[in-house]
């Protein structure tokens, strides 16, 4: 990610190797690693730590840096009283869901709309695109009432996981980033397998898909990541206390629960999200770029 | 089975393909192009289904509900009357209010902040990897979390919280946060900037990196400083980008739920929270007037049309 050291930016890069330059560079440097960590990293350390101290040393002035005296068991209240485990399970649940919904639904879709493009493509992209155009919220009441009652069918999906997946799959920013990597293989190579006598499935699966696994992992992060941090919906369609994900658990309990209990449950749930982001950090980063820039 | 090679994405089938090389089409007869066409949609419908049932027909659906009353189990035509009601809470008024201080503060705040770490980030050429992780790490948290954090340990009205803390340990005065209707706001765009800017600052990095060095070096040899570079070079040269990020924050901006319904647990002290999204949620969910609520999320979506129209002409003369 680091920009190459000879493109000249801003700043020209020997002005800041010589003498005040140099001085200068590294004292910004230093102030702007010092600060961002204090901003960044600083409300978390007070979050994790915080959850750490009992009632009595929250409430005190000044607070302090370090807890006195760790209460691990904050954390042990947090996870058998709002009962952490279902709640964590049922969000992994649904992300898992939404992955594999999005990536077979929405990868067969790009890779019509990129290489099969069949009769009308245009328009469903179209249509699809203008999608975005669309604010969440102002969907949110007549999604739900479809929800509860499903067009033609008369089904009502809420308390089930369907609820919380097919609405994901009418992702447009996926299909977009997908079928323009689909659009980057060259066609000769499909033309080749078509040669060879290999099906539009066939094709997709054994040379489409094989090289668009950095894409398919953008996606799919993406799909966990949306999950897991969405609160509205499933707070409306998921409203039984067994079905919950994990944020909207923490927020139906925090009316009754001490507040160190809550910070700590809110820690937990935090968990997952950012050890994906520690290891797959190059994939969101640059998926994000990607899709950001020329979107 | 051959795939369909015709160029044109809505080509209707039997007519002669103008492809200038020899490709599988070309040999195909007609029954041949009408079974791809079938092997295409089928690859689509999965998708076409579920955007068709939750994206397109609740667009329309909204817009049947707003002038329906469904009352019992029975629907009829009301025509404005919904609109009407709506308008008439005490509410309404507060709400947009409230929405345009907060979309027009975290335009100020939200919005130049992740620009100028963009640039200044740009600049570093040590712990590049390092500060791009900080900056985006609250993005990955769930709202609700974060929330909760500067709810309880940031915004402590007492000298217990953390903001309170460090503003004594400044000599500054303290302040009620969340309790003061007039910090409100600047507590929720403070929030709001901190968990969002992250996306925001790596796409700013990535258009910063695709601005030619030359325009520094001739800007810098006519006598330019580093503010005239920033203002005259670095701004027109990511100004296309600069105006979509602007109108996406908008769009984002003006559906503000998640902070008023956590930090202040929904209204705020009197009334300063209330935001449009969560009169939309209060109407539909508590009040039992989801036709109101649908109404409601209509004339939001007239109000956020009506910016997107203002940008397309912005950004379509400047061109």
């Amino acid at each position: 990610m680091a920009a190459d050291p000879t493109t000249r930016t801003l700043i020209a890069p020997a002005q800041l190797r010589r003498g005040r330059g140099r001085i200068l560079y590294w004292t910004v440097l230093t102030v702007v690693v010092v600060v961002f960590t204090l901003v960044f990293l600083g409300p978390l350390y007070w979050m994790v730590t915080g959850a750490l101290k009992s009632g009595q040393e929250i409430a005190q002035t000044p607070p302090s840096l370090f807890p006195h005296d760790p209460q691990p068991g904050n954390y042990v209240d947090a996870w058998t009283n709002l009962d952490l485990a279902k709640l964590l399970f049922n969000t992994f649940y649904y992300a898992t869901g939404a992955v594999l919904f999005q990536l077979v639904f929405d990868t067969a879709a790009a890779y019509a709309l990129s290489k099969l493009r069949p009769v009308l493509g245009g328009l469903i992209l179209a249509m699809m695109l203008a999608t975005l155009m669309i604010p969440a919220m102002v969907l949110i009441v007549p999604q739900y009432v479809t929800v509860i009652d499903l067009p033609v069918v008369h089904l009502n999906l809420l308390d089930s996981p369907f609820a919380i997946w097919l609405p994901l799959v009418a992702n447009a920013f996926n299909i977009f980033l997908l079928k323009r990597f689909f659009d980057s293989i060259p066609d000769d190579l499909m033309a080749a397998a078509v040669v060879d006598g290999a099906s539009p499935l066939r094709t997709l699966w054994s040379i489409v898909l094989p090289m668009s696994r950095p894409i398919l992992g953008v996606v799919a992060i993406f799909a966990v990541t949306a999950v897991w941090k969405d609160f509205l919906w499933p707070k409306l369609v998921m409203p039984s206390p067994e079905t919950r994900t994990v944020s909207v658990g923490i927020y139906a309990f925090a009316g009754g629960t001490p507040m160190n209990v809550v910070i700590a449950a809110s820690v937990i749930a935090a968990i997952p999200t950012v050890v994906l982001f520690l290891i797959f950090q190059r994939n969101i980063m640059s998926g994000l770029t990607t899709g950001g820039l020329k979107g | 089975m051959a795939l369909t090679a015709a160029p044109g994405a809505t080509r209707r089938p039997g007519r002669p393909t103008p492809s200038p090389q020899p490709t599988p089409a070309r040999r195909a007869g007609r029954g041949r192009r009408v079974r791809d066409n079938l092997t295409g949609h089928t690859f689509l419908v999965g998708a076409l289904v579920c955007f068709a049932v939750f994206s397109w027909y609740p667009m329309v659906r909204g817009v049947v509900m707003s002038f329906q009353r469904t009352r019992r189990g029975e629907t009829t035509w009301v025509g404005w009357d919904n609109y009407a009601r709506i308008i008439a809470d005490p509410s309404f008024w507060t709400a947009w209010k409230n929405t345009f201080v907060f979309t027009g503060l975290a335009l100020v705040l939200g919005y130049a902040v992740p620009f100028l770490v963009a640039i200044l980030l740009n600049e570093l050429r040590h712990a590049t990897g390092y500060l791009r992780v900080l900056v985006y790490l609250p993005v990955m948290l769930p709202p609700a979390s974060a929330l909760f954090l500067f709810k309880f340990y940031a915004y402590d009205p007492s000298g217990a919280g953390l903001f309170n803390a460090v503003l004594t340990a400044l000599g500054l005065p303290t302040s009620e946060w969340m309790q003061s209707p007039t910090m409100t706001m600047p507590a929720m765009v403070l929030a709001s900037t901190w968990m969002n800017m992250g996306g925001a600052v790596l796409i700013y990095l990535a258009a910063l990196q695709n601005v030619p060095g030359e325009l520094y070096e001739a800007a810098e040899l006519d006598g330019a400083g580093l503010w005239r570079r920033i203002v005259h070079v670095t701004v027109p040269q990511t100004r296309l980008i600069l105006a979509l990020l602007a109108m996406l924050q908008i769009v984002a901006t003006m559906q503000l739920f998640i902070e008023p319904l956590i930090l202040a647990n929904g209204a705020g002290t009197q009334d300063s929270a209330t935001s449009v999204a969560y009169l939309i949620y209060q109407h539909g969910f508590f009040q039992n007037d989801l036709n109101g609520a649908a109404a409601l999320g209509v004339i939001m979506l007239v109000v956020l049309a009506g910016f997107s129209a203002v940008y397309l002409r912005l950004t379509a003369r400047q061109d």
